[in-house]
């Protein structure tokens, strides 16, 4: 039996790396896939509690937030092709457009 | 070591189903590509390949080694671990699938409580070897042809889906076993409960698989071949062992799902019992054919490779025969008679499959879009409600299952009929010339 | 001791690709390791007994979302951010900031360990996962369930519209 903790070590693993990823990098699309990370890292916690206590409702919401995810994920990317093809950048410090 | 040996000992049956099925997989789909290029042959009122081994019979292994021995090419500019990985990707999706399948009562690696699904998943998996493959060539045919793949694999994913599901409505469970267990126990194969299921899976799986009528990505005559382009030798033959591999497990749901899996036509009426015979007669005949054309081969080598595959299908008569005479609960009469009545039904899957590819002309990119997207997902989510209605209609009113789904057959063949002819579109007219920018 | 070598090779399995992800130069490299990283994911979960949702996982995740992120990938111009700078201005600060909250964070779980101490419900449960899953889901969770739904249904429309190419506004005659 792998103790819950090992698991929420883990899950900390990965959130970390998807939080550094969303703050260092420039290519607006890695980006989005580091925050794919970090909802991975949510997902593994609620699946790995719902183990533990042996209820079934933590996979439920793990479902709800790849649901959520994929819709994000869907949305964000069409935004990204959008701009691309008006601005012809993928980098975040080039979407400046709003500042003053 | 010890600790290793005494870890595999008691799962020493599944790992020798997996070393079975990745060593014969390759010959197996050798001989699935001759037995296409006979198919092909004989619409098209020829012979095909007669020349190597008798009929042709050992053109497989004239094809592999020629492709295991051809120069390896890799594209100038090509991202070399792209392209390394692509093909094995693909490969490794379908192999992967055929864990799960059920060969028999006996013969299958794994009976996952989610069997079904986790087919579905890993085989959908397939689409980055295509993508990747298309990519990484550095070739505008490449990536167009993959690109289009995958949109279309992705496309009729759904109508899958949603045909699988109406089976398993009526088989209550995801496991591949008892799904086919659900049909001994219904009596019934799934196939005359839901035909309209069955017709929206066989469709939408020929164009999952990217074969004919919907193989526009890889038609030599639009793409050159589409993701393919770019591979030769042993790669081209890693993504077709991949392809032929995905039409296998293809026909290993379908068979599963809607045709029986290793259920004889009949299994529950005793007086059909005279069909456990048939596998060894069958293979009999087949014997007698190999050794009344043996002295007929013009030379000496055919005539040995012919007498060498009737005693191949002698062995397995035999085999079938000895089988038949062990009693009914034996487990190597049940494995065996099943793994032949499955495979058969796979077979006639493939023969199909080839069937349709040389007799339909082929879709057009943007009809092949329009009939998944506005034919097949309506008419099949119309389906499931029809399915769930009826099951509804047995548990709360009472109705007998087959009249409930006859109904909802009715419901979905209007609205399909609907869709095809109410929405046609009449011709536009023309715009008019000039003072338009 | 299977099951510990297996939570080992997929830990460091998700963590290496992870690691991978955002440090590569080339995005599609991003993605692969990206899928790698899913893909010890949906492992993890079926090691928790999960297997709905490990199949759910391969099934929308890996072959729907990732599917997504290669293919906005390679129509994007992929040449020229090549060669751009590939980490911003901020990396040094970042990383300290990451850190520090990652040491609390680490601190606060091995302070919270104990506290964990519930055994674990019993691990063979005999329930099959998905059937308590999709009773629980329709009985208790039928209105998330339902604006899930609707949710899907508008990123949809919203896809779709973002994707669309603006026709030039055509002169009138």
């Amino acid at each position: 039996m792998i103790p819950t903790s090992h698991y929420l070590y883990l899950a900390l693993a990965l959130f970390t790396i998807g939080v550094l990823g969303v703050l260092t990098r420039r290519n607006v699309i890695i980006i989005l896939m580091s925050i794919e990370l970090i909802l991975n890292a949510v997902n593994i916690n609620l699946v790995a509690f719902a183990r533990h206590f042996g209820s079934v409702d933590g996979q439920i919401f793990a479902i709800f937030v790849v649901t959520a995810a994929a819709a994000e994920a869907a949305i964000g990317l069409g935004i990204i092709i959008a701009f691309f093809r008006n601005r012809e950048t993928v980098l975040a410090d080039e979407m400046d457009m709003l500042k003053w | 070591m010890d600790a290793v040996v005494e870890f595999l000992k008691p799962h020493w049956m599944p790992l020798l189903w997996a070393v079975v099925i990745v060593a014969v997989l390759p010959l197996v789909a050798g001989y699935i590509v001759l037995l296409e290029r006979k198919v092909m042959a004989d619409i098209q009122a020829r012979l095909g390949p007669m020349r190597v081994g008798p009929h042709g019979l050992l053109q497989p292994i004239a094809d592999a080694l020629k492709l295991l021995l051809k120069e390896d090419i890799i594209p100038a500019n090509a991202d070399k671990w792209i392209f390394w990985i692509a093909p094995l990707i693909s490969v490794t999706a379908a192999m992967l699938a055929l864990s799960a399948m059920p060969f028999g009562p006996v013969f299958q690696i794994a009976d996952l409580n989610v069997g079904l699904l986790f087919i579905v998943a890993v085989s959908s998996l397939g689409i980055f070897g295509i993508v990747l493959g298309g990519w990484s060539s550095n070739s505008h045919y490449a990536l167009l042809g993959a690109l289009r793949s995958a949109a279309q694999v992705v496309s009729y994913e759904v109508a899958v889906g949603m045909a699988l599901v109406s089976g398993l409505l009526l088989a209550g469970t995801l496991s591949m076993r008892k799904i086919v267990e659900a049909q001994a126990e219904q009596g019934i194969w799934f196939v005359f409960l839901v035909p309209v299921g069955f017709f929206i899976y066989l469709v939408a799986g020929i164009a999952e698989l990217n074969r004919a009528p919907f193989d526009l990505p890889e038609a030599e005559s639009e793409l050159v071949a589409g993701y393919m382009t770019e591979y030769s030798g042993f790669r081209w033959a890693l993504y077709f062992l991949g392809e032929y591999t995905a039409m296998v497990v293809v026909s290993g749901i379908g068979t599963t799902l809607f045709l029986g899996g290793w259920l004889r036509p009949f299994p529950n009426v005793a007086a059909f019992d005279f069909l456990d015979y048939l596998p060894a007669v069958l293979f009999l005949a087949l014997t007698g054919y190999c050794f009344y054309r043996a002295p007929k081969q013009p030379v000496p080598i055919q005539k040995a490779v012919m007498g060498l595959f009737g005693l191949l299908c002698l062995g397995l008569a035999a085999a079938l025969g000895w089988s038949v005479t062990l009693p009914a609960e034996a487990m190597a009469r049940a494995g065996i008679l099943g793994a032949f009545w499955f495979l058969a039904k796979v077979f006639l899957f493939l023969y199909s499959f080839m069937w349709f590819r040389f007799t339909f002309p082929r879709y057009r990119f943007d009809q092949l879009m329009r009939l998944g997207w506005h034919f097949l997902i309506p008419v099949s989510l119309v389906n499931v409600m029809g399915v769930g209605a009826a099951l509804v209609l047995q548990r709360q009113a009472g109705w007998p299952l087959w009249q409930g789904l006859v109904l909802g057959t009715v419901v979905t063949l209007a609205v399909a009929a609907w869709l095809i002819l109410a929405r046609q579109r009449r011709p536009v007219a023309a715009p008019s010339a000039g003072g338009e920018v | 001791m299977v099951e510990q070598f297996t939570f080992y090779f997929f830990a460091a399995l998700a963590v290496i690709s992870a690691v991978l992800v955002i440090t590569v130069r080339n995005a599609v490299y991003s993605a692969v390791f990206l899928i790698t990283t899913l893909l010890a994911t949906a492992g993890i979960f079926l090691q928790l007994r999960a297997e709905f949702l490990f199949v759910v996982q391969i099934i929308l995740y890996v072959g729907g979302i990732m599917v997504l992120f290669v293919f906005v990938v390679m129509l994007v111009d992929l040449d020229i951010a090549l060669r751009q700078v590939q980490f911003n201005r901020q990396k040094w600060v970042a990383l300290l900031v990451v850190l520090a909250v990652a040491g609390q964070l680490v601190f606060a779980l091995a302070l919270g360990s104990e506290a964990l101490g519930l055994p674990a419900a019993a691990p063979e449960s005999l329930e099959p996962n998905t059937e308590s899953l999709g009773l629980r889901l329709f009985e208790s969770y039928m209105l998330p369930f339902e604006i899930a739904s609707i949710l899907l249904l508008v990123a949809m429309i919203g896809a779709v519209l973002l994707g669309k190419r603006q026709k030039p506004p055509r002169s009138e005659p």
